[in-house]
């Protein structure tokens, strides 16, 4: 059977590791090399690496640092930060991404999508959905790093990217990014009935309940971040927690041949 | 052990070329059919979609190399879209003639019970059928890693070699004579996925 992802996020920045609250108070929390080589060690099912100063500061994806990375990097990896054009796509696969994650080139240049599942397949396309909800509690898209708003709800917008051609939403609320008090449930349940591709849930996650909790309201995947970075929470100890609840989970592999 | 993979301009070559090495291959890429003409075996990554792979396949010769690879029974593996190509056709995107190595059709995925999610993406069972070569000391009850909407239906089910659950059930592993397909990507299944590729530098 197919099984639940459990994925680790990680956000970079000029190079550098960073974890923020709320996609702000950005903090250094070590190496971009150290975080890949050690979940790679731990066997995880996936990695989501973001370059989150790549849109914000108007450059293209880091190349040399993503192509070190993904050599370390022998479990899936998707990539994103800064991914404006086919040709991007092109290089971020050739590197070693198996997935390419687009957020602000979606809205801009809707086509982007489109074109890019054309050539690559819609299993590479990986729409990242950030998204604030106001004081009405109305849930809004944001791109380039939360700081913009596009006004368009997520379940709309979710949708809207899986006809053109993504194959699986990353969404995250960006309030409860790095906050660890639980993810966006309902926010889950409404894109995850919105899109038959796979949903990822993305920010909140402090405890392995949360995660429990998202795939309760639909998602197919669980990410975290700070969860895996400031407490003692491990990949491996979190689908042992899902496991004993039902969730169908990957066992790592014993001791083998890869690192 | 030498390997020879394919540069497409589409494909993941960067991760498979680092799994290989890091089976021990040394690892050439062939930037043009002529590549292939002393090559021992040859592997042709994929992620992609199919009539743009295949079209460039043709253009760049390559399709012809591959069908002269496998007419000497040398060793081919393709991987996920590289493992559709091998067939004859396939539906993606309109349809496209495939290298027509291993007699079948590439036809969509479809869901089959409440909770499947299309593509068919994250780790899942590959059960061998029979006495797999690839499949060889893998480990018990090792996930696999697929990123697929699509899937070979093979005419010959002599040349199924393992099937997974999912939308159910489809062929997971192709294997005729010494061409092989893999639908998963051994190249990101960890430590599964690097006894696979072990197996094949062996074949």
């Amino acid at each position: 059977m197919l099984k639940t992802r459990v994925i680790p996020t990680l956000l970079m920045r000029d190079g550098a590791l960073v974890k923020g609250v709320g996609f702000e108070s950005w903090r250094g929390v070590g190496g971009a090399m150290q975080g890949v080589k050690v979940f790679n060690a731990r066997d995880v099912d996936e990695l989501v690496l973001l370059d989150i100063g790549a849109t914000p500061q108007g450059g293209e994806p880091d190349w040399m640092t993503l192509e070190d990375l993904a050599r370390e990097c022998f479990v899936p990896l998707t990539i994103g930060g800064g991914v404006r054009s086919i040709a991007h796509f092109e290089r971020l696969l050739e590197i070693g991404a198996d997935k390419v994650a687009v957020n602000s080139a979606a809205y801009e240049s809707p086509h982007l999508i489109e074109e890019a599942a054309r050539r690559f397949g819609v299993q590479c396309v990986v729409a990242s959905i950030d998204v604030r909800r106001d004081g009405d509690g109305r849930a809004t898209c944001v791109s380039g790093c939360g700081a913009q708003s596009r006004a368009i709800d997520p379940a709309a917008w979710a949708r809207e990217v899986e006809q053109r051609g993504a194959g699986e939403i990353l969404l995250t609320r960006v309030e409860y990014d790095g906050a660890m008090t639980g993810y966006d449930c309902d926010l889950i349940r409404a894109v995850s009935e919105a899109v038959s591709a796979p949903v990822i849930a993305s920010g909140g996650a402090g405890r392995y309940e949360h995660m429990a909790e998202a795939l309760a309201a639909g998602a197919s995947a669980v990410a975290a971040g700070a969860m895996f970075q400031f407490t003692q929470a491990t990949p491996a100890e979190a689908k042992a927690f899902l496991a004993a609840r039902g969730v169908r989970v990957r066992r790592s592999a014993g001791p083998g041949l890869v690192r | 052990m030498n390997v020879t993979v394919i540069r497409t301009g589409l494909s993941n070559l960067g991760s498979m070329v680092r799994a290989l090495e890091e089976c021990g291959a040394a690892v050439r890429v062939a930037e043009k059919a002529g590549d292939l003409d002393d090559a021992a075996r040859v592997v042709l990554p994929g992620v992609g979609a199919f009539p743009e792979a295949m079209a460039r396949l043709e253009r760049d010769g390559f399709a012809d190399a591959l069908r002269e690879h496998a007419r000497r029974e040398r060793p081919l593996l393709g991987v996920c879209l590289g493992m559709q190509l091998l067939a004859d056709e396939g539906e993606e995107m309109g349809g496209a003639k495939g290298l027509g190595l291993v007699p079948g059709k590439v036809v969509a995925l479809k869901v089959a019970e409440a909770g499947e999610r299309l593509p068919h993406m994250g780790w899942n069972d590959v059960r061998p059928r029979g006495r797999s070569p690839l499949m060889r000391d893998t480990p018990d009850g090792g996930d696999f890693y697929f990123v697929h909407s699509y899937h070979f239906v093979p005419d010959d089910p002599a040349d199924i070699a393992a099937t997974t659950p999912y939308c159910g059930g489809f062929v997971s592993i192709v294997a005729r004579g010494a061409t092989f397909g893999a639908q998963f990507h051994p190249e990101k299944s960890s430590r599964a996925g690097a006894r696979l590729l072990a197996n094949f530098l062996a074949a």
